[in-house]
């Protein structure tokens, strides 16, 4: 099916309509204004901020520390890659380093998440389109690993599991079994849900050829994540410019050409299967015990049993949950490769022991900028195609 | 590497030998290069950057300010660019003075520069000349005030 349609535009008089913020296919409260010429789309405008909380604001009235409950809010469907973000932002601007332990389950646990969230993002597209069942599948894989997360910091969703220097808690013995089932399951599963989409003629009808974006657009509206690897840009954070380890971890960057959704489509889904298999080379690097954050005194928690029996440690719990710990005073942008593209944390530090100033580059606020190219001229039902594969998370987007 | 160094580095040594008074000021800090550069040349600079062979910025990663209150000048603009051929990047800052700050818009060399300067002129009250659609984005069209910047109590006005 082709997006064109032979209407002689300017005959007929244009319809306004809006869509959203209560529309189940904007995935949210995303509001798009629409000026129709019959089913096709003429302008598309797209009207945020129904989901606005303040976050940046509100980062500046915590300590540092108190801050990474906020992360967990922007991006819900990948908490722990927002906690990851901030905590190495902040860590940077403090200059330490995280043992390698902590490093190896962090990635891990960010790959987790990021399959998660294609399958949240898999399920729910497919189902704006027509495919019920996929959804269903999705959401039952992605609760093994909300299950894992529950495991390991006692939350499905905001977890907050990742704090400055390390991990919050040390994960329990045993964690790493429900990981392996998981690892040993998915990729049969991913192949189930091919096997109802990838050749599906419905499918390719609905998305193939349908809201084109070309690598020059995508990198001048500043698209990122999936969505430029599937016009054809190689440009993944983890390769260019590697975080907590990644540099000895081996994967391919999908991409993909045909800068269409079933392009999107097939970058996702292969995403999911080179994260398996960074989770795969993680697990044999966890060792069972050691350490999980770095020791520095005045900034990292000591641990529980030394705060019991040593005065000194005490008093270091005691202030760092009082009056927090103060960065020098200094600026750093932060970059990872968030499941939706580049998320970047901008961290201020005045030298007191709050943020002067927390910004976040939420990737989707910036690739939701792409719809007006992808869905003008197309027809209505191809503008739901497009917001499913622009893979928005409303709570980033208005933060 | 100390600022010293930093002046050394091929970026600052090539926007030079361009113009001798493109750039105030170089920083270094935790390894990230930060170039001060007049309100006036920001556009000039921008340009130069992105379409530069060997320079080539051409993603604009995320624009963020900071309200230095009660400095002077007061807002502190960071524009962090990316050269995806070259695998570098840069963060350009200017600074503009209060209450009613004005500044080049960078939307028609990066045209994702759009919500990111409108995103700042709803929260933080700067204009951007040249900007072709300059109106809020997350608040209501009749909010009153600028919410980020450090005047505003994070509680708000009661």
């Amino acid at each position: 099916m082709t997006t064109t349609v032979q209407t002689a535009v300017g005959t007929a008089e244009a319809m306004v309509l809006n869509m959203g913020p209560q529309h189940p296919s904007t995935h949210g409260v995303l509001r798009v204004l629409l000026e129709l010429n019959g089913e096709t789309v003429v302008k598309a405008r797209s009207e945020i901020g129904y989901l606005h909380t303040g976050i940046e604001k509100s980062c500046e009235a915590l300590t540092y520390s108190q801050a990474i409950t906020l992360t967990d809010r922007i991006d819900y469907l990948a908490p722990l890659s927002n906690n990851l973000g901030y905590c190495l932002a902040v860590e940077k601007l403090l200059g330490i380093e995280v043992p390698k332990r902590a490093q190896y389950i962090r990635v891990l646990l960010t790959e987790l998440t990021r399959i998660a969230s294609h399958l949240v993002w898999l399920g729910t597209h497919a189902m704006d389109l027509g495919a019920v069942s996929v959804m269903l599948y999705c959401f039952r894989e992605r609760e093994q690993i909300l299950k894992i997360l529950e495991l390991l910091s006692g939350q499905r969703m905001m977890t907050s599991y990742f704090r400055i220097g390390g991990l919050a808690l040390q994960p329990p013995p045993g964690w790493l079994d429900p990981v392996q089932r998981f690892t040993d399951m998915q990729p049969s599963r991913i192949d189930d849900y091919e096997e109802l989409l990838t050749h599906n003629r419905i499918w390719e009808s609905r998305t193939r050829g349908i809201g084109v974006l070309n690598a020059k657009d995508a990198i001048a509206l500043g698209v990122s994540g999936p969505m430029l690897r599937a016009s054809g840009v190689a440009y993944d954070v983890r390769k260019f410019f590697p975080y907590s380890s990644y540099e000895e971890f081996e994967f391919e960057v999908p991409t993909r050409t045909e800068s269409d959704c079933y392009a999107r489509y097939l970058v996702r889904v292969a995403e999911m299967r080179e994260s398996l298999k960074i989770v795969r080379q993680a697990m044999p690097l966890i060792a069972p015990e050691g350490p999980f954050k770095a020791d520095v005194p005045g900034i990292i928690p000591p641990p529980r049993e030394e705060m019991k029996t040593e005065m000194e440690a005490l008093i270091y719990h005691f202030k760092i949950f009082t009056e927090g710990f103060a960065p020098p005073p200094g600026e750093v942008y932060q970059r990872i490769e968030s499941p939706r593209g580049e998320l970047g944390f901008f961290v201020v530090s005045d030298g007191s022991a709050k943020p002067c100033r927390v910004k976040v580059r939420a990737p989707s606020f910036v690739n939701l900028q792409a719809l007006p190219q992808l869905a003008e001229g197309s027809l209505v039902a191809d503008l739901i195609a497009c917001i499913g594969t622009t893979d928005i998370v409303l709570g980033e987007v208005d933060r | 590497m100390t600022d010293a160094a930093a002046e050394q580095s091929p970026i600052v040594q090539r926007l030079l030998v361009w113009d001798s008074n493109a750039v105030t000021k170089v920083i270094e800090f935790r390894g990230e290069l930060t170039l001060v550069v007049a309100a006036a040349n920001l556009r000039r600079i921008a340009e130069y950057l992105q379409n530069e062979p060997g320079l080539e910025f051409n993603f604009l990663s995320d624009i963020s300010v900071v309200d230095r209150l009660p400095a002077v000048p007061r807002f502190e603009m960071n524009y962090h660019l990316l050269s995806i051929p070259n695998r570098q990047t840069l963060r350009l800052r200017v600074w503009l003075a209060g209450p009613d700050p004005v500044v080049d818009s960078l939307t028609p060399i990066y045209p994702t520069a759009n919500w990111h300067e409108r995103e700042i002129f709803d929260l933080f009250g700067v204009r951007f000349e040249g900007h072709p659609e300059l109106r809020r984005i997350l608040l209501p069209d009749d909010w009153e005030g600028y919410p980020l910047r450090k005047d505003y109590p994070v509680e708000g006005f009661r």
